[in-house]
């Protein structure tokens, strides 16, 4: 069956191609049922993989399948081959799986669109480009998915693309990416140049023969891959284009800007944890950048009225925390959240989405409340998003975000102080979308309210599987008990050697059970804190908002309009880069260079044009100026 | 050397002759008889070009096709012709381009159809001659004659306001770097013969001849300016932008993808292998130029407001990564160099075609004019956006290729070139995709744009070989890279040994110069003891 790994990306490059090529004629659900099936294919290889994996000694679940040799120039090999081992076989489950879910969903959300079809072709495109990501056994390939997911990502926020906003938001995502891209490239030509291969397989095993601990090589390779992480993940500094990403599709900001794509930059992370541990800068870098940017997006989560900015700035949020595992070496808590994080985020979007169905399209909470009555089962199920990302007993979320809390306080106590009151902001900012959404008086105006349904069992029934997993999605990584960490287990041959080095001259350092339950006791309080906060201002006493929001004016305004970052980046790398250029152009290019070409060439004609009045044709000139030749010659003889 | 059982290279150089010829027998008034019979004999010559590739040997990194005859016995001119690894896919290019261009110009050009299209089969016969010739006359000859039906497509058919102005300029810009090219030629010419005793324009011949040092700066910088200015490099780079824009979509598209492909070509067939320990000197100015070129290029290209001068400057930048790979003397430079000369023909060439077929439609160019058109043509727009994602590199698709061994190979040896350029990348991505985004997305805000066609057959048929290819090479490029490994590793080779070559020769000159000297002192000493 492994060898058979080839089969994921390919069944949904399959379902683009029928989309793309001949679906011009297809009905609605064939074209649908094509794009969800084509994953649901891959899902089923993938669980079958799996299974075989679970079947072997834990040692060598690592099995590389080379398809063919892609690029072969000089000591560069780069073969298209795929890497299954347990790290590439969670993200090929999450991808797949929730990947179908979402397929099904779309085929109820997007009905009746008029880009249908071109929308089916995309998600499976993109779906075939992440699985490329996750899958690849090497370097460049896996830069081939990078960049793939990139542009599914473009064309997909700029699915309506006659909205000004879409486009804008669509080129941004690129650009941005970009600019990460940029760093992941120079670290994979330092990688190449150090290790000569490109291919995992023969790069790490080898990190720390040809790599120094701690050293300048190590340190570089890993920020610079970094630089890639933050633009694809969206974390400080490169987040701006995750918010306008919301243009897209509900769907498609559930499946790639939350549960999928912008989770690349973590795989990446931990895929290469050899690297990070042995570069302690980079480590502090990451934990520093990932806390952060969990704490700093959590502010603006706030603050924002949209139901999907929220939900945003919630995944940037998210993100971070991931980052901040990776930093504190607890990779495999990174990817526990990673998955647990794909269950309810996009259980949440896909449950705004059905909101927004029944909303007749739409997205501000200041228009809706008291929905609960009228669409109970969305509201059942974001009340199981939310309880899951606020880290309630027993949700998923619940069992990752204390894992990753617990490491942190392990390494460094700010740490945890940073993850501690982000998770308060997230507790409260979740709980009051859920309030001001479904709770609460309606403020819904007339002519919608007469329109509000719920949504039909294509999209009811994803939604309350990807519940049920949001519940028992953390079941699998329970801790404290000796052989419940089913996942960490799953995982630990993959980040064995980083661990291995992690832990040189240190003793595993044992902690105690009461220090754990302690802990865990602390991170519920702090969501249950957020809860009944929110609860106290949208529900008991909905004027405490508005009271809040003046008294806090100033503070309010630069939350709410997002620090103006995306105003500052502008002014200082958009505009000035244009206003640049033009000078460069008009100044430079035709002002200088050009106007030296035409100077040449006026300066010869002009040439020309003088010695024109000496050729004139005309004997009479020539008998003059041949007179006038006598009479100087003369002058000068008898002159002298 | 033998000769090749059958003259391939002849008859695909010559073909397109052939047909001009009997263009001239026809009679002007039908216009669609005279296309078809350029079209046919431009099919004519793809087909023995693809014909001739079963007697190519891949693996081989010698000249083959080989075909030489005396041509001025006395001064040692030859008619020799022969392809090896490097221009292969270059002479393939240009015969699958000339098809696909009388196709396009099909409904474009509709005066002096006659006069176009003779110009247009005498342009292939001097380029292929340019990519076969192995005799540095008979490739001077096949250099000029590529200039003059250049100068009159721009001049005759292109855009009535400014084309006098642009084909002067491109004639000028081009003379001034071909007369000093010229004038190197017979120099080294003459030192050769002088020294060898054989006078010979024989190239292969003149690879072997160490050219000493002081000489060799000299020649170099004069094959130099004539190769960068068609290339063109920065800072001679702004007989494009006028160009290009001025001269009919065909022009266009010629001119970007085989035309500048000369001066590329030049350096790593001429340039490079006569001069290498100039050459050498030269890399670091040679890498800035070029790193500015790939910066300069995207920037300008960013804020132009013609789409045509926007696609123009973005030559200028992808073709500084050609130079930067060629200057990087290692086998993923150069290969991805040859590539990127290739690429660069496919993915310009499309754009300019498809730029071409918009201003078809609305005689204009300027993006400001446009607008939404992905909702009236979107056939049109799903070919435009694959060139689009082809020209900013995007994996999976032909330029990802050829510019990612260009910047790993400029790393191996100068990492901070490469990473400049590799800056060039993101800005790619900056001006292709707003200049999409102000051409397709959006609401249609010109209600001219509102009754647009979308593609004809026709020009389906003119864009689907060059996407073929474009996926083609993206997804597996060792067809195209297997066969250029074994010419670039005996460039490579070449270069390194004719460098040290010329060293140890400087070297031992010096040592009888001071012998010598040496000698002379001592005899006049005795001299005046006498």
């Amino acid at each position: 069956m492994i060898e058979l790994v080839w089969l994921i990306p390919v069944f949904p490059f399959i379902g683009f191609l029928i989309n793309g090529l001949f679906g011009r004629n297809f009905p609605e659900k064939v074209i649908g049922w094509i794009g969800a099936l084509s994953v649901g294919a891959s899902f089923v290889v993938a669980l079958g993989i799996f299974l075989e994996l679970l079947g072997m000694p834990a040692a060598q679940r690592s099995v590389q399948k080379i398809v063919f040799t892609w690029i072969l120039s000089g000591d560069l090999n780069v073969p298209i081959g795929f890497l299954v081992d347990p790290l590439s076989m969670v993200m090929l489950l999450v991808v797949t799986g929730v990947g179908c879910l979402i397929h099904i969903y779309s085929i109820g959300y997007m009905h009746g669109e008029l880009g249908f079809r071109r929308f089916f072709a995309y998600l499976n495109l993109f779906v075939f480009n992440m699985l490329i990501l996750v899958a690849a056994n090497n370097f460049l390939l896996m830069f081939v998915g990078w960049e793939g997911v990139g542009l599914c990502s473009y064309l997909l926020i700029g699915y309506y693309y006659e909205k000004q906003s879409a486009a804008d938001a669509g080129k941004k995502a690129f650009v941005v990416n970009r600019v990460g891209d940029f760093g992941f490239l120079i670290g994979m030509f330092l990688i190449f140049v150090t290790f000569g291969s490109l291919n995992y397989l023969d790069v790490f095993p080898a990190a720390q023969e040809k790599l120094t601990q701690g050293g300048l090589m190590v340190t570089l390779i890993t920020l610079l891959l970094f630089v890639g992480a933050t633009g694809k993940s969206a974390q400080i500094p490169l987040y701006t284009w995750l918010p306008d990403a919301m243009e897209g599709p509900t769907p498609v900001s559930a499946l790639i800007h939350a549960a999928t794509m912008v989770t690349a930059g973590v795989y990446m992370v931990s895929r290469c944890s050899v690297f990070y541990a042995m570069a302690p800068v980079s480590m502090t870098t990451v934990a520093v950048i990932g806390g952060a940017t969990a704490l700093f997006a959590a502010t603006m989560g706030i603050t924002q009225f949209d139901i999907k900015r929220v939900l945003a700035y919630s995944t940037i949020s998210q993100l971070g925390y991931m980052f901040m595992a990776c930093g504190v070496g607890a990779f495999a808590s990174g990817i526990f959240h990673l998955m647990t994080h794909a269950f309810f985020k996009a259980l949440l979007f896909l449950s705004a989405g059905s909101v927004m169905h029944a909303m007749s399209g739409e997205l501000d909470m200041r228009k809706m409340g008291a929905l609960s009555k009228k669409i109970p089962i969305t509201c059942t199920v974001y009340w199981f998003g939310t309880l899951a990302i606020a880290g309630i007993v027993p949700f998923a979320g619940f069992f990752s975000k204390d894992e990753i809390l617990f490491f942190a306080l392990v390494r460094n106590p700010a740490f945890w102080v940073l993850g501690a009151v982000a998770a308060v902001m997230t507790s409260f900012y979740m709980f009051r979308s859920l309030y001001m959404t479904f709770y609460g008086e309606s403020r819904v105006d007339h002519e919608t309210a007469h329109h509000v349904h719920e949504s039909p069992p294509l999209m009811t029934v994803p939604l309350m599987v990807l519940a049920a997993l949001s519940l028992v999605g953390g079941f699998v990584g329970v801790p404290i008990f000796e052989g419940w960490h089913r996942f960490g287990d799953f995982l630990a041959p993959v980040f064995a050697p980083a661990k291995a080095i992690l832990e040189h001259g240190h003793h595993a350092e044992h902690h105690s059970v009461t220090m754990e339950v302690v802990l865990m006791a602390v991170s519920v309080g702090i969501a249950v804190l957020g809860w009944l906060f929110a609860r106290w201002m949208y529900v008991t006493n909905p004027s405490a908002s508005d009271k809040a929001v003046e008294k806090f004016g100033s503070v309010h305004t630069l939350v709410y309009n997002k620090y103006w970052m995306d105003e500052i980046y502008d002014a200082l790398f958009v505009n000035s880069i244009v206003n640049f250029s033009k000078l460069l152009w008009k100044y430079f290019d035709e002002g200088i260079i050009d106007a030296i070409v035409n100077g040449v060439g006026s300066v010869t004609r002009g040439i020309g044009e003088l010695l024109r009045w000496l050729q004139t044709g005309l004997v009479k000139d020539y008998a003059y100026s041949i007179l006038l030749g006598v009479l100087v010659v003369i002058g000068y003889l008898v002159l002298k | 050397m033998e000769n090749v059982s059958f003259p391939y290279l002849s008859y695909i150089t010559f073909i397109p002759l052939l047909g001009a010829v009997l263009l001239l027998f026809l009679n002007r008034q039908s216009k669609e008889l005279l296309r078809w019979v350029a079209m046919i004999f431009m099919l004519a010559d793809l087909l023995v070009s693809l014909v001739a590739l079963g007697s190519y040997d891949s693996s081989s990194p010698n000249m083959q096709l080989i075909e030489n005859h005396t041509w001025v016995r006395d001064w040692g001119i030859s008619y020799k012709l022969g392809i090896d690894g490097i221009s292969l896919f270059l002479v393939l290019l240009t015969t699958l381009l000339g098809p696909i261009v009388i196709l396009a110009s099909w409904k474009d050009i509709k005066t002096r159809v006659k006069e176009f299209l003779v110009c247009l089969m005498v342009l292939q016969v001097g380029m292929i001659g340019v990519f076969v010739s192995l005799d540095l006359f008979l490739f001077y000859v096949f250099w000029e004659v590529m200039l003059i039906p250049m100068y009159l497509l721009i001049g005759v058919w292109g855009n009535p306001a400014r084309k006098l102005y642009a084909a002067m300029k491109f004639v000028l810009y081009t003379i001034v770097g071909s007369l000093l090219m010229l004038v190197a030629i017979l120099a080294l010419y003459f030192m050769a013969g002088k020294a060898t005793g054989v006078y010979t324009f024989d190239l292969l011949k003149l690879h072997d001849y160490a050219v000493p040092l002081q000489a060799q700066f000299w020649m170099f910088l004069a094959f130099f300016l004539a190769f960068a200015i068609k290339v063109p490099m920065f800072p001679f780079h702004t007989w494009l932008p006028d160009a290009h824009t001025e001269a009919p979509t065909v022009g266009s598209v010629v001119l970007a993808a085989v035309l500048l492909k000369m001066g590329t070509y030049g350096f790593i067939r001429f340039a490079i292998p006569l001069f290498p320990n100039a050459a050498a000197d030269a890399t670091w100015w040679v890498c800035v130029l070029a790193v500015i070129g790939i910066i300069y290029g995207a920037w300008v290209a960013m804020v132009q407001v013609d789409v045509k001068r926007l696609v123009a400057f973005s030559s200028v930048s992808h073709l500084g990564f050609v130079m930067l790979g060629m200057f990087a003397f290692n086998a993923q430079g150069v290969e991805g160099s040859i590539l990127q000369m290739i690429n660069h023909g496919l993915s310009t060439g499309a754009l300019f075609l498809i730029v071409g077929m918009i201003y078809e439609r609305r005689h204009t160019r300027l993006i400001s004019e446009f607008g939404g058109l992905s909702k009236v043509m979107p056939l049109f727009a799903v070919f435009f956006m694959v060139f689009t994602l082809s020209s900013i590199g995007l994996p999976g698709l032909n330029g990802f290729v050829g510019e990612f061994l260009i910047l790993l190979g400029t790393f191996k040896v100068y990492p901070w070139y490469a990473v400049l350029a590799a800056s060039g990348v993101i800005f790619a991505a900056v001006y292709m995709l707003w200049m999409f985004q102000r051409v397709m997305f959006g609401k249609v805000t010109n209600p001219k744009n509102l009754g647009l066609s979308d593609l004809s057959a026709r020009e389906i048929t003119v864009l689907v070989p060059i996407m073929v290819f474009v996926v083609w090479i993206g997804v597996y490029p060792n067809t195209f890279l297997r066969p250029m490994e074994p010419a670039v590793k005996k460039f490579i080779q070449h270069v390194e040994t004719k460098k040290a070559a010329v060293l140890n020769m400087e070297k031992a000159k010096k040592q009888t110069n001071t012998r010598q000297s040496e000698a002379v002192v001592t005899s006049s000493l005795s001299v005046e003891n006498r």
